[in-house]
């Protein structure tokens, strides 16, 4: 052990690692994913496990409660108290899990069964460990349910997962997770398919928790955002083992390793300029005013003009639609990134859906280099070469049966402009300008990792030198270090190529490195729209300010005034 | 649930109008004259037409429509041309007689289908689960005239456990009625069991590896339970669908069982029917089939709904 607990430096961990290593089956062979992990965490500490996927985080804590898949071994220790779980029986383990080490897991929406209610299901988990009635366990639940501050818990004890907001049904896990008492919390990635306003509320009440019940808890996490917003303590992980461990302050502020200091550089850092990186810099022509309705865009340079959209989901069969955006105005400038912030269900992927034509506006008007209202044949595809995307998950949006040249060579071929061997030299360069190699025009999805999958799909929506790009959060799929190498090439290649850019995104930060300027979205209205410095430095909107406040900065001795300053408010 | 059960029934009425009218037209479109079968060979054109108009076959299509809704409405069914019997006289015993078999099959084709699924999901590829699921291919493969006559040859030919005998109804004999069912509902049953007991395999595979099953595991639950409560029974949705669908098979599989096990089900009544153009004995038929598939799916989508709070519309 390196960095000590400051209150309690002789207190022996309640749970510990010892030299733990996981492997896994895969193909006949046995393949390591931990080798030999050692840490602990005491009573009523922190700790946070950190690193990027395949780090082998996730794997070294599941195994603790024995919940890996059928295809792996473990070997080493794994210490509760005075036990060792990987000696234990099934009949011990069960006592165990839930009991005395009980987890959070990342998407409530699957870690919850869609077909009990989450009161059954907090009542089957009290029930598991506890001789007592229905009754009383349904009496425990509402309490649990109130303990993590559910709203309505008589009521929302009968909801089914699907009737709960995303950040209700984290807090249901979360009850769950508390109803046995346990002396360890393990939560896995808990806030990161939550929006950040209630990614906040969720780290508030995790650390309220750790007071209350005393549990040590551990929190794996990708978001130093999160680290340092929660942790005491923090372990890096890399490829399966440890690369640091330090106390919170200790790692931000003189990170001792190379790969912890890389990893903290690639972290979009809410108003900071990043280091190394190229921040986009302020454009002379930027404006903050939204699209003045008197000017008339057309004299203007603009590339997308959005006046008054209101998009609309159709409802069933005798049902009304659902109404994602009401009344929408907004342009980009010729060779313009304007960034489209919002949390989820604000519209601003509806958005992009409409602008690439995939959704018809109920009512307003979309004008994209001209192009707009009811097109006919020819002008549809004159705006699918005008217009490209770039998704999120490059995983899904790439063929996995056509090869990276093929998916690459797709829009030469539907709109004929190219064919043969000239058409097999672009797609080289097109791979080239994204940072590949022309040779791996033959390789398939799978043979890449995220990023590199992420780059085919850029080079796919530049194929055609498209003068709008819409880039539904592209980078949100992507480790950190992964995430910023993308978004300087997107960078570069803007400012090569010149096109206008729709940014869509969750992430202010991101928003930041790139975006002229940045409209915030809510519930389907535009919040504010203005240049980026405007915005975020000097937001007009309470809205804009509790999104910026909601974002953890992976700076502890910020995050820790932030906070502060954030219950003070509260209070008033 | 309420509004769910109205919704759903409306559509069920729905369905049953929709399939009555074409119904309907498709007896019409069958090729010939059911003046000319009726009258036979030698007959004059004027006794032809005399009988067309007794049969009220000579009216514009749409007066016969609405008489066979009118009729309908009021459970007539209409006579039948040849045998100038009231269908309802002797349709329903046929219907009784053909839906024993085809209900039984189904019940155990789920009643063994759905734990053979569990327990072959549970050793997935062990010997016991590549056992299950290669009888499966067998059962689904074999072809319902192969095996029926496969197991007559065996069980009452070679091996006389159950020779063939007269049909009694279960008034008459309770032991050689069932004697009777033996053979053909496991005939019936081999296919459907088969597929039930596939998808309830394949569909508990993936729900063994969902989330909320590690979730129900990590709170320290008897892994029992946790097949039983959680993984179990969001697996058995799908298969309650493909129940349903399994009955629409089964029906059409009854035709050629009931033929080879001399059933006195609704098959032969259907098979002379269609011989001789029997247009309101078909109709009777068809309709009563559609009406029973339209049940079993109306009442296959409550136990769903009843299994998934997530099912909102129909």
């Amino acid at each position: 052990m390196t960095a000590l607990h400051d209150d309690a430096p002789d207190v022996a961990p309640v749970l510990g690692l010892d030299g733990l290593s996981v492997d896994f089956r895969l193909g006949g062979e046995w393949v390591p994913a931990v080798k030999g992990v050692s840490f602990g965490v005491r009573p009523g500490e922190i700790l946070a496990v950190v690193g990027e996927s395949g780090s082998g985080k996730s794997v070294s804590t599941m195994a603790v409660l024995g919940l890996l898949p059928p295809n792996t071994r473990r070997s080493g220790g794994i210490r509760l108290a005075e036990r060792d779980l990987l000696r234990a029986t099934v009949a011990e383990m069960l006592a165990v899990r839930g009991r005395e080490v009980a987890m959070i897991f990342q998407e409530p929406m699957t870690a919850l069964n869609p077909v009990y209610t989450v009161g059954e299901q907090i009542v089957e988990a009290i029930r598991c460990h506890q001789r007592v009635t229905k009754a009383a366990a349904r009496k425990r639940a509402v309490e649990l349910l109130t303990l993590v501050n559910m709203p309505e818990p008589e009521v929302r004890a009968d909801s089914y997962p699907h009737q709960l907001s995303g950040g209700q049904r984290q807090r249901a896990m979360i009850a769950m997770a508390i109803s046995g008492d346990p002396k360890v919390l393990i939560a896995d990635e808990p806030t990161t398919a939550l929006d950040v306003t209630v990614q906040a509320e969720i780290l508030d009440l995790l650390r309220d928790l750790r007071h209350r019940l005393g549990s040590a808890i551990v929190v794996i996490t990708h978001d130093m955002g999160v680290v340092a917003d929660l942790a005491d303590r923090v372990v890096v992980m890399r490829e399966g083992e440890v690369v640091e461990e330090a106390d919170v302050h200790t790692l931000f502020a003189s990170p001792r390793h190379d790969y912890t200091r890389r990893l903290l550089d690639a972290v979009p850092h809410l108003g900071r300029t990043r280091t190394g990186a190229g921040r986009r810099p302020e454009r002379a022509a930027a404006r903050d005013s939204p699209a003045d309705p008197g000017g008339g865009a057309a004299d203007r340079d603009t590339t997308l003009v959005l006046d008054d959209v209101v998009l609309e989901y159709p409802g069933r069969l005798g049902r009304r639609g659902y109404r994602a955006v009401h009344g929408v105005s907004l342009d980009i400038e010729r060779g313009e990134i304007l960034g489209l912030v919002g949390e989820s269900g604000s519209g601003k992927s509806t958005i992009g859906r409409a602008v690439v034509g995939l959704l018809r506006p109920v009512s307003g008007s979309i004008g994209v280099c001209g192009l707009g209202g009811r097109l006919n044949r020819a002008q549809r595809l004159r705006l699918s070469r005008t217009v490209a995307m770039v998704f999120q998950d490059p995983a899904s949006s790439l063929n996995p049966r056509a090869s990276i040249g093929d998916s690459i060579a797709e829009p030469f071929r539907l709109h004929r402009v190219l064919s043969g061997a000239p058409l097999t030299t672009r797609v080289g360069e097109l791979l080239e300008s994204v940072e590949l190699p022309a040779s791996w025009r033959d390789r398939y999805p799978h043979e890449l990792s995220g990023g590199q999958r992420q780059r085919v799909g850029i080079a796919r929506a530049i194929a055609l030198e498209p003068e709008l790009l819409i880039a539904d959060e592209p980078t949100s799929a992507l480790d950190v270090s992964v995430q910023a190498r993308v978004l300087d090439l997107f960078l570069d290649l803007q400012q090569r190529l010149g096109f206008s850019a729709l940014f869509i995104s969750h992430d202010l930060a991101v928003v930041e490195t790139l975006a002229d300027r940045i409209a915030v979205l809510r519930d389907g209205r535009l919040v504010e729209l203005g240049k980026r410095e405007q915005v975020l430095h000097a937001p007009k909107e309470d809205y804009t300010r509790d999104l910026i406040a909601a974002a953890p900065v992976p700076d502890p001795v910020e995050q820790r005034r932030r906070r502060t300053a954030r219950a003070g408010t509260d209070e008033v | 649930m309420s509004g769910f059960l109205v919704r759903r029934l409306g559509l069920a009425l729905v369905q049953l109008v929709v399939v009555a009218s074409l119904i309907f037209l498709l007896v019409r479109l069958i090729p010939g004259d059911a003046a000319r079968a009726v009258a036979g060979e030698i007959a004059t054109k004027e006794q032809v037409a005399a009988i067309r108009a007794e049969m009220g076959l000579d009216r514009p299509v749409w007066g016969q429509f609405l008489d066979f809704w009118a009729g309908l409405l009021r459970g007539d069914l209409g006579t039948s041309l040849i045998s100038g019997r009231e269908v309802m006289l002797d349709l329903p015993p046929r219907v009784a007689n053909s839906l024993e078999l085809v209900l039984i099959a189904l019940a155990l084709a789920v009643l063994i289908g759905v734990p053979l699924g569990r327990w072959a999901a549970l050793r997935a590829d062990r010997a016991g689960d590549h056992l299950v699921t290669g009888a499966g291919i067998l059962g689904i493969s074999l072809p319902v005239f192969v095996l029926g006559t496969l197991l007559l040859l065996v069980f009452s030919l070679w091996l006389p456990i159950l020779p063939p005998e007269r049909f009694v109804t279960i008034g008459q004999d309770p032991a050689a009625h069932l004697r009777a069912l033996v053979l053909p509902v496991v005939t019936l049953t081999a296919a459907s069991t088969a597929v039930i007991a596939r998808m309830t395999r394949s569909s508990m595979l993936e729900t063994l590896s969902a989330d909320y099953v590690r979730t129900a595991r990590s709170k320290g639950l008897a892994e029992t339970l946790v097949v039983r409560r959680h993984a179990l029974r969001t697996a058995l949705i799908p298969v309650v669908s493909i129940t349903g669908v399994e009955l629409a098979t089964l029906i059409g599989s009854t035709v050629l069982v009931e033929t080879i096990f001399g059933w006195p089900g609704m098959s032969s009544f259907l098979m002379n029917a269609v011989g001789s153009r029997d247009y309101p004995v078909i109709q009777a038929v068809v309709l009563s089939t559609a009406t029973i598939v339209i049940a079993v799916n109306f009442a296959a989508d409550l136990v769903i709904r009843a299994l998934d709070p997530r099912t909102e519309a129909v």
